[in-house]
């Protein structure tokens, strides 16, 4: 079996893994990060974001042997262990924008990417459309809209920890 | 109120937990020695089994054992089963075909598990399943409900796929009415086949303690102690004592995790064998094949409106697709949770309802948020709407000189309504839709190439599942009260053990609010503790809109008996009679005086027991209740939809969304809008979007997210909420229940605004942008594209 060596959530790992062997699943059970999720096996829902390099990708369509060398960023990445949480993280909770909470880490990486690309100020319309990669089956998506709104304008106020790299 | 108490718009504790990735769902648990199952399954919808050839798998490396549906009936598993007695007209009970967990003989439709593959890893097993050989004798399928009376019989037990021929209110009456009725509007109507695809796919792992002969299995269950139930009970796996379920986070359910599936009877039976733990997670193309799926009812519904558009009677007659087994609770959808909905807002003097429940090569269909009320509420709705526009009478005002207007009101179909005020939430929702300035917007829409429809959907629900006698007489196999127990700390903190489980409902928030303000004890201070079988005594779950009126009103009744016990403790505390203690905010009084003692000093005087002997009190603090509500409670509400349709794609943009609901009371404003917000998504999923197919084969053709369309954030609009008042007169919180009301009103009024824009009722569920431009083609040729 290959074995592979990348940086996760700041730490570096490394793992004997099968050529097949998908990151997410690299993530959950060699590393036990299981905060990323399995939701489907079309690369459809997006409940498996992670940020690769900095750019979100669904680690469900990526080998965990792509990663040779890379950074990786997992939602348990996002705040210091007793710090304060991410301030997109924040704006999930405090616009009721989770329910169950299984898209919910694959959707706060994903809005933080939106960040990233779209900046700061962002409108309900970019929001709906960037978030074509997500589904979300309890929320109906209007508070998800909302909290991404937020969080993102919390980001551009500045402080620690404002883009996961 | 105060900022955390019932009615406040708490922020969830819950939260911290899956914002940080640390929430533990079933997938998530990892036990010791941990195999990994996958489950061989029949790719034909019907089929006689010839042979099982396991050899070459067998071999294959890291593989532990691979069983076959033979072992299992060797080893005297029973098989599954549908929990409520239907009986049809001619009062012969209900046709339930055997349902072993793993097929035996024969395969009744695409996904039905034939064996099961215990490997090292998932890879291993993935790869060893794909080399189990089984040899088929395929037999020719039927999956459409309308035709598989006349189709190859699926189960012995059920001549013609007949399950039952079902009916509910007076015939003869109802047939008076509707012939000497001045209008009769006639529709058929298809309610499609949906799956639920919660986020979180199913999953259980199973561990099995020889030390002690005891069976551990954790589940995506909304309902852990009615699995144990069932597994100990009627699967005959172990004891119920010796069955531990546990149920952790659960990531979504919307019905589909109620029942009991075959997977988790397999994983128990193998884990025993084995004598190690067995974990299997779905993936989605499974979650697909084998979760319930939702609704599939094809209906011609008829209503009779004499000269002044006062409804007389309606009259619907039901084919309802139970799929290939009755699952856990099948039979009540198209009956009990449907046919009493028909009367919907209105006074209809007579209703009658035939149902004929179907098996087909199809995946089992059972509740789905909802379950029978969506499908109620879209032919009662879609009746009036169109009766309104063949009368050419607004359809508000239609609706209003139906609504019934005094309670308590007996419906022709068992169910009383005890209280509402449905022209209060029209009022709200039409200032709030600002209806009166729909005719500009449609103009303008007009000039911009685009038809703009608005809809209604005054909707009715009956939830807070429910009496225990009375479905008990109708059926039911089990009663539907729920449990509470209040564990009050010495400390002076307090656990609730609840029988509910909240799979996105944010119980531990809502439940605490309550107890909160009730105790006058800090919100942080309680702690809500739900889904295990060993730590909670037994309960029904969550699911019909129960947790708030049936689950809070058990914690009301064990709070009533730990306000009365902490009475008694105080009275000693306090040295006065127990009838002069008060109880306020959180601090007991001796009436008249200033003496006083908080709740957390009664609570640690409760275990101390030093000012009391044990002669005159039982030392501790701790109740429990077992409470059984009095009636169903009945949410109603209005929803209005408005659309933009474009003449040239068929695609339509949701330009408005209003809800108005009337739930009783409130625990928690942000929560109960949430769930709103997300039945309004998945109604209109199924109006515009999603729709399972299969092929004339039985393949299942929408078998992924590829092809079946899950809405995404760019398919939906803001929603405008509203909410409207009438206490629930049955439990002492006046809570009516609010989760499925979304999902339940929405299709109608998707569909309403979509048929008022074109211009035709021709038009089916799913209404994609190809179906509406189709429907427009053959209504107005010369103005569509």
């Amino acid at each position: 079996m290959p074995a592979v060596s990348m940086t996760v959530n700041g730490k570096a790992v490394s793992g004997d893994v099968e050529a097949r062997t998908l990151l997410v699943q690299f993530l959950r059970e060699n590393l036990r990060l299981t905060g990323t999720h399995v939701g489907c096996d079309t690369s459809q829902c997006g409940a498996c974001v992670v940020h690769i390099d900095g750019i979100a990708t669904k680690s469900c369509t990526t080998l965990a042997l792509q990663c040779e060398g890379a950074k990786v960023t997992t939602i348990e990445g996002l705040a210091e262990p007793n710090g304060p949480l991410h301030p997109m993280q924040e704006a999930f909770r405090e616009h009721h924008g989770l329910q169950c909470g299984f898209c919910t880490p694959g959707m706060i990486m994903a809005a933080l990417d939106i960040v990233r690309r779209r900046g700061n100020d962002l409108d309900e319309h970019t929001i709906r459309e960037q978030l074509d990669g997500n589904i979300c089956r309890c929320t109906g998506y209007h508070n998800i809209v909302k909290a991404i709104a937020a969080g993102a304008k919390a980001m551009a106020k500045g402080g620690a920890h404002q883009a996961a790299e | 109120m105060g900022a955390t108490g019932i009615g406040a718009a708490v922020r969830r504790k819950e939260d911290f937990r899956f914002i940080t990735g640390k929430g533990q769902y079933t997938d998530d648990v990892v036990r010791p020695g941990e195999t990994r199952a996958v489950f061989v399954r029949s790719p034909h919808a019907h089929a006689k089994i010839k042979t099982i050839d396991i050899s070459t798998a067998k071999s294959l490396p890291g593989v532990v054992a691979i069983l076959t549906g033979a072992e299992l009936a060797n080893d005297k598993i029973g098989n599954l089963i549908c929990g409520w007695m239907i009986h049809s007209k001619d009062g012969t009970p209900m046709k339930m075909a055997p349902h072993p967990a793993l097929a035996s003989g024969k395969v009744n439709y695409v996904g039905d598990a034939v064996a099961v593959v215990i490997a090292e890893t998932l890879a291993q097993a993935r790869d060893a399943a794909e080399k189990v050989k089984v040899d088929y004798d395929v037999l020719p399928a039927v999956t459409d409900p309308a035709k598989t009376k006349a189709g190859p019989q699926i189960h012995e037990v059920a001549p013609k796929n007949t399950i039952y021929e079902w009916h509910l209110g007076d015939a003869k009456a109802t047939e008076a009415a509707f012939s000497s009725a001045k209008h009769v509007t006639r529709l058929d109507i298809i309610n499609n086949r949906l799956v639920p695809n919660a986020m979180e796919p199913r999953a259980a792992l199973a561990e099995y303690d020889a030390g002690t002969d005891g069976l551990t299995l954790w589940n995506t269950s909304q309902n852990p102690h009615v699995a144990r139930l069932v597994i100990a009970a009627f699967v005959g796996m172990a004891p119920e004592h010796k069955l531990r379920v546990i149920a952790p986070d659960v990531g979504g359910g919307f019905g589909s995790k109620i029942f009991i599936y075959p997977e988790e009877v397999v994983c128990l039976w193998a884990a025993r064998k084995i004598q190690r733990p067995v974990k299997w997670t779905a993936d989605r193309s499974e979650s697909f094949l084998t979760d319930a799926h939702g609704r599939d009812h094809v209906t011609h519904a008829e209503l009779a409106l004499d000269v002044n558009g006062r409804i007389l009677a309606l009259r619907a007659k039901t084919i309802a697709n139970l799929g290939a087994y009755m699952s856990t609770f099948s039979s009540s959808v198209p009956t009990y949770l449907y046919g009493t909905l028909l009367s919907g807002q209105y006074d209809i003097p007579q209703i009658y309802c035939e149902v004929d429940a179907v098996y087909t090569n199809t995946t089992p269909v059972d509740a789905y948020r909802g379950a029978g009320r969506p499908e109620a509420t879209f032919v009662v709705e879609r009746l009036v709407e169109v009766a309104a526009r063949q009368l050419e009478i607004d359809p508000a005002d239609l609706r209003r000189r139906n609504f019934i207007k005094s309670f308590p009101h007996q419906t022709p179909v068992i169910m009383a309504y005890d209280a509402g005020d449905y022209n209060a939430s029209l009022r709200k929702a039409l200032e709030l839709a600002d209806v009166k300035g729909f005719n500009k917007r449609k103009r303008e829409s007009a000039r911009h190439g685009k038809l703009r429809g608005l809809g209604y959907s005054t909707y009715i629900e009956a939830c807070g599942l429910a009496p225990s006698q009375a479905v008990g007489s109708l059926g039911a196999g089990v009663g539907l009260w729920e449990s509470a127990e209040v564990r009050v700390n010495p400390t002076g903190s307090v656990e609730v053990l609840t029988g509910s489980h909240a799979h996105g409902q944010g119980h531990e928030t809502t439940f605490a609010q309550l107890v909160s303000e009730r105790l006058g004890i800090p919100f942080e201070s309680v702690s809500i503790v739900h889904g295990d079988t060993d730590k909670v005594q037994f309960g029904m779950g969550t699911y019909g809109s129960r947790s708030g009126a049936v689950g809070m009103t058990a914690i009301v009744k064990a709070l009533d008996k730990i306000e009365a016990k902490a009475k008694k403790v105080a009275a000693f505390m306090l040295e006065a009679a127990e009838g002069d203690i008060e109880f306020k905010d959180g601090k007991f009084t001796v009436a008249g005086t200033d003496k006083s003692a908080a709740f957390g000093d009664v609570a640690l005087n409760a275990y101390i027991a030093h000012k009391f002997s044990g002669a005159e009190l039982e030392p501790g603090l701790k109740e429990t209740s077992f409470y059984d509500p009095t009636n169903f409670t009945f949410p109603a509400g209005c929803h209005i939809c408005e659309v933009e349709v474009d003449v040239d794609t068929g695609k339509t943009e949701i330009v408005n969304w209003t809800a108005v609901d009337d739930f009783g009371t409130v625990i928690n404003p942000m929560i109960v809008e949430g769930q709103v917000h997300g039945g309004i998504a998945q109604g209109i999923g199924q109006a515009l979007l999603e729709g399972a197919v299969y092929d004339k084969d039985g393949q299942l053709v929408t078998g992924s997210m590829m092809d079946y369309t899950m809405p995404r954030a760019h398919d939906l609009p803001s929603f405008h909420i509203g909410l409207t008042e009438t206490k629930s007169p049955s439990n002492p919180l006046g809570i009516k229940g609010c989760g499925e009301a979304g999902a339940i009103a929405s299709p109608a009024a998707v569909i309403n605004a979509i048929t008022d824009a074109i211009g035709t009722e021709e038009l089916a569920m799913p209404a994609t942008a190809n179906a509406v431009w189709a429907a427009l083609k053959r209504a107005r040729p010369r103005q569509a594209a």
